[in-house]
């Protein structure tokens, strides 16, 4: 317990003391919801999809929560590459311990940055439908959080510096986030693309967040739940078997 | 029994043999240094000692307990200062001792006490709110060392504790070791390139050169056996006067091997 709650609180306070990366980081959410929202605004609209902002912002925040969480996950090569990877490594602690408070603590921080791109999609004019709802959207950005910060914490335990990084980026990441329902709604999508949303997780995770904060739904709640958190569970487990495997 | 039992430890790397079927044991209580030029496969063998590793071939028992079937029993005996830096940046330097101790279970009771004492011991309890980043080299290697003693393992190993290090810092750190060797049994496995410490200090002496242990004993032994009047003269006498160029080759090796590993994936 004390393990995990220590690397938990190291991440806290490492992203705490990065001002430039918590403000570096808020751009790019931005950027996309007024380039994309606005942008696109009159064409959803005319297609008789209502407000392109309102059913942009959950994507945005979904990928906020993306980028922080496998950034945050990968951030385990810098540990690798400074050397700080060995004191945890040659400590008497579980593996899982380990990767549980890593997971955490990523997590934490990745859904904490979601929150603030909410806070700024309001000042943006996102409207949240209805308040007694909002729990269930902070669960949502946990889960997500928790998913893909296992995921990257996963990576970089294969990863013995930044070259595959790139990679990793351009053919796991972009594409989780670009097919995932963030950015265009998911019905009467083509056969493939409907396919590879469908095995998406991060397509349950908008889904959930739209249904939190604006009640729209394409699968439904009980499905994205069950489907984040086993994902998660499953994540977890696979990255601490990785991570004892680690030599330096 | 011995504490540290090493047998037929081997590892490669790519077809780089850098530990060479190496036996040796350390007896409880006992320190041990472990010699050799740069690339000698000195710190190879530690972290195989240390579970950081997992030999090619060959077996370790640390206490009685192997290295890669009860890992978790072998990591409670050990304390640990690498040879290359292992603290975090971004943290303090009162909250990476912090973070050691919750690690290694240190008890609560007294810890803020041994913490203070520790970071007076090695001159930065007046630094102590400072993060590592803005430390000089021998200030981070200092605190490596605080950090290593913090916890009270049965075994210490030292990899080139004292690199960097002032003369008055080295002094008063070999004494505190010393010390705790003499009234906690504390076992000590240490690398040094100075061999006036090692043979101030060390109960018994391995030489290794290009993976292979050399030469084993007492630093009087090895100065019989080579006839030569200090343990400097016996080591290059033992190791040859060229200068290792393992310290390059070795580095364009690691690179290569990455490279390799890197394309395939
Ligand atoms: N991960 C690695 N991949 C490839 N080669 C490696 C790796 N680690 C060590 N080596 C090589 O193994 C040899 C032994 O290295 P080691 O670090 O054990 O030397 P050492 O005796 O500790 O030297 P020094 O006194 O310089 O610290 C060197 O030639 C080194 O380049
Ligand atoms: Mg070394």
């Amino acid at each position: 317990m004390s393990t995990i709650y220590i690397l938990w609180l190291r991440q806290i306070k490492r992203y705490l003391r990065s001002r430039s990366r918590i403000i570096g980081s808020l751009g790019q959410p931005l950027l996309f919801l007024l380039a994309l929202g606005y942008g696109f605004g009159p064409v959803f609209k005319n297609a008789g999809q209502g407000n392109y902002i309102q059913f942009l912002a959950p994507g945005i925040i979904a990928m906020s929560i993306l980028f922080t969480s496998i950034f945050t996950g990968v951030e385990m090569i810098w540990d690798r590459q400074f050397g700080f990877l060995k004191e945890t490594l040659v400590a008497p602690v579980s593996r899982f311990n380990i990767m549980m408070g890593r997971v955490l603590g990523g997590a934490t921080v990745a859904a904490f940055q979601g929150l603030i791109v909410l806070i700024i999609s309001i000042l943006a004019g996102f409207r949240i439908h209805h308040w007694q709802s909002f729990p269930l959207a902070i669960l949502f950005m946990l889960l997500i959080a928790l998913l893909f910060t296992a995921l990257g914490t996963a990576i970089a335990s294969m990863l013995e510096d930044f070259q595959g990084f790139q990679l990793i980026m351009s053919f796991v990441v972009m594409p989780i986030y670009f097919l995932s329902g963030a950015i265009f709604p998911l019905a009467n999508l083509p056969v493939v693309l409907n396919y590879i949303t469908r095995v998406n997780p991060l397509s349950y995770g908008v889904d959930g967040l739209r249904i939190a904060l604006i009640q729209q739904q394409h699968f439904n709640v009980g499905l994205d739940l069950f489907l984040l958190s086993a994902l998660s569970i499953l994540l977890v487990a696979f990255g601490s078997y990785l991570f004892s495997k680690i030599q330096v | 029994m011995n504490i540290i039992e090493a047998s037929n430890l081997t590892k490669t790397f790519g077809d780089f043999t850098a530990v060479n079927n190496v036996s040796f044991s350390v007896g409880q209580g006992e320190i041990f240094a472990f010699l050799g030029p740069n690339g000698a496969g000195k710190s190879t063998t530690i972290k195989m000692l240390t579970t950081l590793l997992k030999p090619t071939k060959g077996e370790v028992l640390l206490n009685g307990k192997n290295s890669l079937t009860q890992q978790d029993e072998v990591r409670k005996t050990f304390g640990i200062v690498f040879q290359d830096p292992s603290l975090d940046e971004e943290l303090t330097a009162y909250e990476n001792m912090k973070f050691h101790a919750v690690l290694y279970k240190v008890s609560k009771k007294g810890l803020d006490e041994k913490i203070k004492s520790l970071l007076e011991f090695v001159d930065l309890w007046d630094r102590k709110d400072s993060l590592v980043k803005q430390f000089s080299g021998g200030m981070k290697r200092r605190l490596e060392i605080a950090r290593g003693l913090l916890h009270h393992p049965r075994i210490l190993f030292l990899d080139e504790p004292t690199l960097g290090l002032d003369p008055q810092t080295r002094n008063h750190l070999w004494s505190y070791i010393k010390n705790l060797n003499q009234t906690e049994q504390l076992t000590v496995f240490l690398t040094t390139h100075y061999m006036e410490e090692a043979e101030k200090i060390a109960d018994r002496i391995a030489i290794i050169d290009h993976g292979k242990i050399i030469a084993q004993g007492t630093a009087e032994e090895l100065k019989a056996q080579t006839q030569t009047a200090s343990l400097e003269e016996a080591f290059l006498s033992l190791t040859g006067h060229a200068i290792r160029e393992e310290g390059a080759t070795g580095l364009d090796r690691m690179r290569e091997m990455r490279q390799r590993r890197a394309g395939r994936r």
